[in-house]
């Protein structure tokens, strides 16, 4: 009898694992299948812009697939030559005078801005960061006509300057206060060990502080590089000659000039827009996730 | 000559919370001074108003004839240690060590032979191409050290250096300090040293003097004997010793001293000692020097610790808690008992006035020194 009892359980309970295994394979099929769906949802715009800059225009609006019939290089061929006298090349060489710039300047002068306000106690700090937030706060929208005016008496107007300068000198408060608050995570410790070695506040940040904030300052510089490579307005507003055009209002002046629209071409050279930002966000989005001072601080 | 000096040193914070009242302090020349107190008791922030990190709001600080209140950190002479290490994480051993010397402007070979001195004194020579973060805590507090010792500073400055490792690692980089140090004075090289730590067993086993703190004051500086055997106060008799120094109060009456309906009689010698006879008073007399005597002050023993080669008896005087610290054999001989007699050694009272606490029975010790 009391055998019978044990054999009854121990059936019991493998029937009861095999159950909860079968259960757990369901539901992981469902997770993974629906995981998939809206994946494939939300990159399917990409993959069709990918697989329609090879298809020829009259294909294009024919089926909402994205393997090409009769895949062609004609779009990008053709589009590279621009409806211009100059090529594509051109405005992306334009793009890269405009993000080099801006962006290695905004590394620079953002992290001065953030260690000074991080690390130092001077006057009117507290009013000072405040009104750093505030601008962040502000619509981008309120603040483009006086700066057109004041870019317009500094005689700034059809050049990259005002694309690049004012974020070159900290002008874009989201940076300062994103490594604001990355730097006070950061533990003192380090920098106190530095000035004890006798480094003055400026070889403390380029030895100790830069380095601890490489990964923030990643994420910086490639936010940077996106937002400007994608950035619209501003070119629009400052930049009247053609030669001086970015891509973003490169791609824009394909489809203005043309009666009808080459759409291959306008997608073929819209992939390449896209291609140096998804290169880099790719090459460095390690660095987005790599931890900071490990094994520097115990405790 | 590396003396320091602290005069009337003050901290004030946001104007209004006073840290450090007053600080005067003498440190010798290669003298190993430790700061020790309960956390809160500004001992760190002293040490920080020293090494230059924190500003001082009053008084001044001294390092040999040089008045430093205005120097930076770098031109102080100092070195400092902290305690969770503070090692560079993007630079190897080698790096950290470097730092300090290239930022001074010395030469490439002149480093190399540094590292190469320091790295061998402290065992690191393996490490030297590591990042901090592939070091154990003892690793990296020895790198940490290194790096304060390769700049042959005149003070070292230590900030609870130690309270991140392990205990057994903490009883051998305790010794590993000391000797460092000595080996230091015995070179003839500067090596006053100021230790901040809140493990008494620190400051006991390493300091030439102990500086008590509480509360942004000083409660005494002393050698650690003297320390332990006459506190100059209640604070620093309950700080100092364990177990806890036994503190009885009672009434000082005619040379006696009345704990409840008991009374204990002083002898001459202690009597000798007192400076005035507060009439509320506090009897100090350490766990050690309490023997089991039939005669002695009756006890009611509440538990028996057994610690291996000696038993700690806790027991309740007249409702005070009483702890004894008694031989194996001799609590062996005691038999069950509940009542037991405590006789303290008379030349170890201790007499505090209940009223500010300060110890009145240093008369003739005072004398004699």
């Amino acid at each position: 009898m009391d055998t019978n009892a044990v054999m009854d359980m121990d059936v019991f309970n493998d029937a009861q694992a095999a159950k909860r295994a079968r259960l757990r394979l369901i539901s992981a099929t469902i997770r993974y299948i629906l995981l998939f769906v809206v994946g494939l949802l939300m990159l399917y715009p990409l993959i069709w812009l990918v697989g329609a800059s090879f298809k020829t225009n009259s294909e294009i609006f024919s089926g909402a697939g994205f393997i090409p019939q009769n895949p062609t290089l004609d779009g990008y061929i053709k589009g590279w030559e621009t409806s211009t006298p100059y090529t594509f090349g051109r405005f992306f060489w334009n793009s890269f005078l405009i993000i080099l710039p801006k962006t290695i300047g905004t590394a620079i002068s953002c992290t001065m801005a953030a260690y000074a306000f991080a690390r130092f106690d001077f006057p009117f700090k507290k009013i000072l960061f405040t009104t750093v937030i505030a601008t962040l706060l502000l619509p981008n929208v309120v603040t483009r006509i006086p700066q057109y005016i004041l870019f317009r008496d500094l005689g700034w107007l059809d050049s990259f300057l005002p694309l690049w300068v004012p974020s070159a000198l900290a002008g874009d408060a989201f940076f300062v206060f994103m490594l604001v608050q990355f730097l006070r995570s950061l533990p003192s410790d380090m920098e106190e060990a530095a000035r004890v070695d006798g480094a003055n506040s400026l070889q403390t940040l380029v030895y100790i502080v830069v380095p601890m904030l490489a990964p923030a300052l990643i994420s910086v510089c490639l936010f940077q590089f996106m937002w400007t490579m994608n950035d619209f307005l501003g070119p629009l507003i400052y930049l009247s000659s053609v030669d001086k055009y970015p891509v973003s209002l490169a791609l824009k002046l394909s489809i203005d000039t043309t009666e009808a629209f080459e759409w291959n071409r306008i997608l073929a050279m819209s992939v390449l827009t896209i291609a140096p930002a998804l290169i880099i966000f790719f090459a460095a989005q390690r660095y987005f996730i790599e931890g900071i001072s490990s094994g520097g601080v115990k405790g | 000559m590396a003396r320091v000096q602290l005069r009337n040193l003050e901290k004030v914070y946001g104007g209004s919370v006073k840290a450090v009242h007053g600080i005067n302090l003498d440190i010798e020349d290669g003298e190993f001074m430790v700061f020790v107190g309960p956390s809160g008791c500004a001992k760190s922030t002293t040490l920080r108003m020293i090494a230059g990190l924190e500003d001082i709001t009053g008084g001044e600080v001294i390092i040999g004839d040089q008045r430093v209140n205005d120097l930076p950190p770098g031109k102080r002479s100092i070195a400092m240690v902290f305690q969770n290490y503070a090692l560079y994480p993007h630079m190897k051993v080698r790096g950290n060590l470097a730092f300090g010397l290239k930022i001074a402007g010395k030469s490439k070979p002149e480093i190399e032979t540094a590292i190469a001195d320091v790295a061998r004194i402290l065992e690191i020579e393996p490490l030297l191409d590591r990042l901090p973060k592939q070091l154990s805590g003892g690793q990296a507090q020895r790198v940490a050290l290194g790096r304060a010792l390769i700049k042959k500073p005149s003070v070292f400055l230590f900030d609870e250096p130690l309270s991140n490792l392990d205990a057994k690692l903490r009883a051998s980089m305790r010794v590993r300090i000391t000797e460092l140090h000595r080996r230091l004075k015995g070179e003839g090289l500067s090596s006053t040293v100021i230790y901040v730590t809140h493990d008494q067993t620190e400051a006991m086993t390493m300091g030439d003097r102990i500086c008590v703190m509480q509360a942004g004051r000083i409660m005494q500086v002393a050698t650690p004997k003297e320390l332990y055997n006459h506190p100059a106060n209640l604070f620093v008799a309950g700080f100092i010793g364990s177990p806890e120094m036994n503190l009885l109060e009672g009434n000082l009456q005619g040379g006696h001293f009345v704990i409840g309906s008991q009374r204990l009689t002083l002898g001459d010698e202690v009597l000798s000692r007192l400076s005035t006879q507060p009439r509320d008073a506090v009897l100090g007399i350490r766990p050690q020097h309490l023997a089991l005597d039939p005669s002695g002050l009756k006890a009611r023993l509440t538990n028996a610790e057994f610690m291996g080669h000696e038993v700690y008896l806790h027991a309740e005087l007249e409702g005070q808690k009483i702890i004894a610290v008694v031989g194996t054999a001799e609590f062996e001989q005691l038999g069950r008992t509940e009542t037991i007699g405590l006789k303290p050694s008379a030349e170890h009272i201790n007499i505090f006035d209940k009223a500010d606490g300060s110890n009145v029975s240093l008369h003739r010790h005072r004398l004699a020194a």
